[in-house]
């Protein structure tokens, strides 16, 4: 233990832990979008087979995990703990996922930033020496979130340019001490931040701040810029999100030209009407397992930052009048262990 | 960070893109135009049929509900509304939408606590502060008639 | 002409609709409150009923008609029936399309399903 470092709020890994494995599971909307090739595997019906969208989404991710594991050549005995979660009341969709998955389960929320979460505390306990096999695995599912946050689908309404556009997706890390890599060289848990966006339809805005913050702590802690990095990847700021990104890093001095949102990637958001870009815990999730991952594996990258942004309000609290809190979770991601 | 809410307010209020307010209100003109053309249309033929005027009005907003209700039920009417705004908001078939939609949406949380209960999710403050308002009127009417 | 009214001013009636929503922080669900209280209050003042004369359905078929149908309703029923009218006029000027909504709410619930919007 004494061999890793924080210094700050950032943990830097002596011995980086490696994403052996990773998949991504989407549904219609997704596999029409420009990641689609990069996909393991998409479906037409955003049913997935099932009765209600929540058990639909439930079916997703077991989706995503049964390939990832077989991707691992990893039978479910064999993973120690199992970090997840979804953005359904209580997390539902993991825990009964859970159900028939005979895995240690600790469950998960933090709504969009769940994916960067799971992988860091992954990263964490496989470093640390306490697990062999940890699975990451997060969902999100546009009619599942749309019905429990918004309207029923049936619903008529008209989505406002800022709003985003929950993906209907899934994504599974399994990480291990050792490995190929890619590697998990450090990992920056966010602390939340609100800058008193009430607007639950500008999430972009709320979690900007919070993303922004965690890009300049792990600077400090660790001497880099973003211009260190091949990219720095953001999951689901959307247009909004990301300009303000940009403007807030620009008046702390640190310039961020090497940006890609998530949701932006995600869908073609000039035919794909889902006007601000894609958001939900499985949108950041399983476009780092299509599409960051596998880029760091074919050495396309070396080294990456990757956060996953999640905005952390209910209905409830919408509708008391509170504003949204953001909080972004940081990953350091390079295809070589050392260096 | 040094920012103050206020401060990033106003960078969040420029950095978000606004509502195409012409095209929004073209679409909500048309539309809604339309849903009201057709209610007059319909009003027209059961008058022509010898209903009294307001039944035949009444006729017609009954025959644009079901209309909205099935088209609700296909999933068009959102399609619809997702470019009409208002236009398919504010006539009576989108007060029909808002109960038929919750009817459809919580029908697997049962007959009764999703169904029954949940219809009136998104209708139900209209007609609370419809009918008070209308309560309110009637005595403040009824005063009236007294003087 | 009566058509041609008709769709002029229901569309327009709409475009106040629109105009809430986007230049101000007015959800839907505020918008319709907002018509249908205003509705009674002008047809309270007497305002909305050459509106109807002039438009037909569209004055009626837009949710401020729904307000004055109410009121014209409790009106009604104030005259018929006095203070207790104030009670029972407004629902009974809405039954026939509040209860047409319910019904057609329960057979869509128990014919239809909910459709994904991707």
């Amino acid at each position: 233990m004494s061999t890793q470092q924080r210094t700050g709020d950032t943990i830097r890994f002596s011995e980086p832990p490696s994403i052996v494995e990773f998949g991504a599971v989407g549904g219609k909307k997704e596999g029409q979008g420009p990641l689609a090739a990069q996909f393991d595997l998409l479906f037409e019906e955003n049913t997935f087979g099932e009765e209600t969208w929540e058990k639909a989404e439930s079916r997703l991710q077991r989706h995503c995990l049964d390939l990832t594991l077989k991707k691992a050549h990893c039978k479910p005995e064999q993973v120690n703990l199992l970090l997840g979660g979804d953005l359904q009341n209580q997390c539902t969709a993991t825990a009964y996922t859970m159900r028939n998955v005979d895995v240690p389960f600790a469950g998960l929320y933090g709504a969009c930033s769940t994916m960067a979460e799971a992988v860091g505390l992954a990263a964490c306990f496989t470093a640390g020496g306490f697990a062999d096999t940890v699975a990451a695995l997060t969902s999100s599912h546009f009619c599942a979130a749309e019905r429990q946050f918004r309207t029923p689908l049936t619903y008529g309404a008209k989505r406002t340019p800022t709003a985003q556009w929950t993906a209907t997706a899934s994504g599974c890390c399994i990480v291990k001490p050792q490995g190929d890599g890619p590697y998990v060289k450090a990992v920056t848990f966010g602390r939340v931040r609100d800058y008193e966006i009430c607007d639950i339809n500008n999430m972009g805005a709320a979690m900007a701040p919070a993303a922004a913050e965690t890009i300049l702590r792990y600077c400090a802690d660790t001497g880099r810029t973003p211009a260190d990095f091949d990219a720095v990847y953001t999951g689901d700021l959307g247009i909004v999100g990301s300009r303000l990104l940009a403007e807030l890093l620009k008046k702390e001095g640190v310039a961020l030209h090497n940006h890609k949102d998530c949701g932006l990637l995600l869908y073609d958001i000039d035919t794909q009407e889902v006007q601000a870009g894609g958001s939900g815990a499985g949108c950041s999730a399983s476009v780092l397992a299509a599409h960051v991952l596998p880029m760091l594996r074919r050495k396309e990258h070396n080294r990456v930052l990757f956060l996953s942004t999640g905005a952390l309000m209910s209905q409830i609290t919408f509708l008391q009048g509170e504003s949204i809190p953001g909080v972004a979770h940081l990953l350091e991601l390079s295809s070589q262990r050392e260096g | 960070m040094k920012l103050t809410p206020e401060e990033y307010d106003g960078l969040s209020k420029q950095a978000s893109p606004k509502s195409k307010l012409l095209q929004d209100c073209l679409w909500a003109f048309g539309v809604g135009g339309a849903i009201c053309l057709l209610g007059e249309i319909l009003r027209q033929s059961y008058l022509a049929k010898g209903f009294t005027l307001t039944d035949a009005s009444t006729m017609a907003s009954v025959t644009l509900i079901v209309i909205s209700a099935v088209t609700t039920s296909l999933g068009w009417y959102q399609r619809l509304a997702a470019k009409a705004g208002a236009g398919t908001l504010v006539p009576i078939t989108g007060f029909a939408n808002s109960v038929v939609s919750p009817a459809i949406e919580f029908k697997s949380e049962g007959y009764v606590p999703g169904v029954g209960a949940k219809m009136f999710l998104i209708a139900g403050p209209v007609i609370v502060y419809g009918l008070a308002a209308s309560a309110v009127w009637g005595v403040i009417y009824c005063f009236i008639r007294t003087l | 002409m009566g058509f041609v009214w008709a769709f002029v001013i229901g569309g327009l009636i709409c475009v106040v609709g629109q105009l809430l929503i986007d230049l101000t922080s007015f959800t839907p669900a505020r918008v319709l409150v907002t018509f249908v209280v205003s509705g009674v209050v002008l047809s309270a003042l007497g305002w909305y009923q050459p509106l109807v004369n002039l438009a037909g359905a569209g004055a009626s078929v837009p949710l401020i008609g729904f307000g004055h149908l109410l009121a014209q309703g409790v009106m009604d029923a104030v005259e018929s029936m006095g203070l207790l009218g104030a009670l029972t006029g407004g629902f009974t000027a809405a039954a026939a399309g509040i209860t047409a909504s319910l019904v057609c709410g329960v057979i869509a619930a128990v014919s239809s399903h909910s459709h994904d919007q991707n």
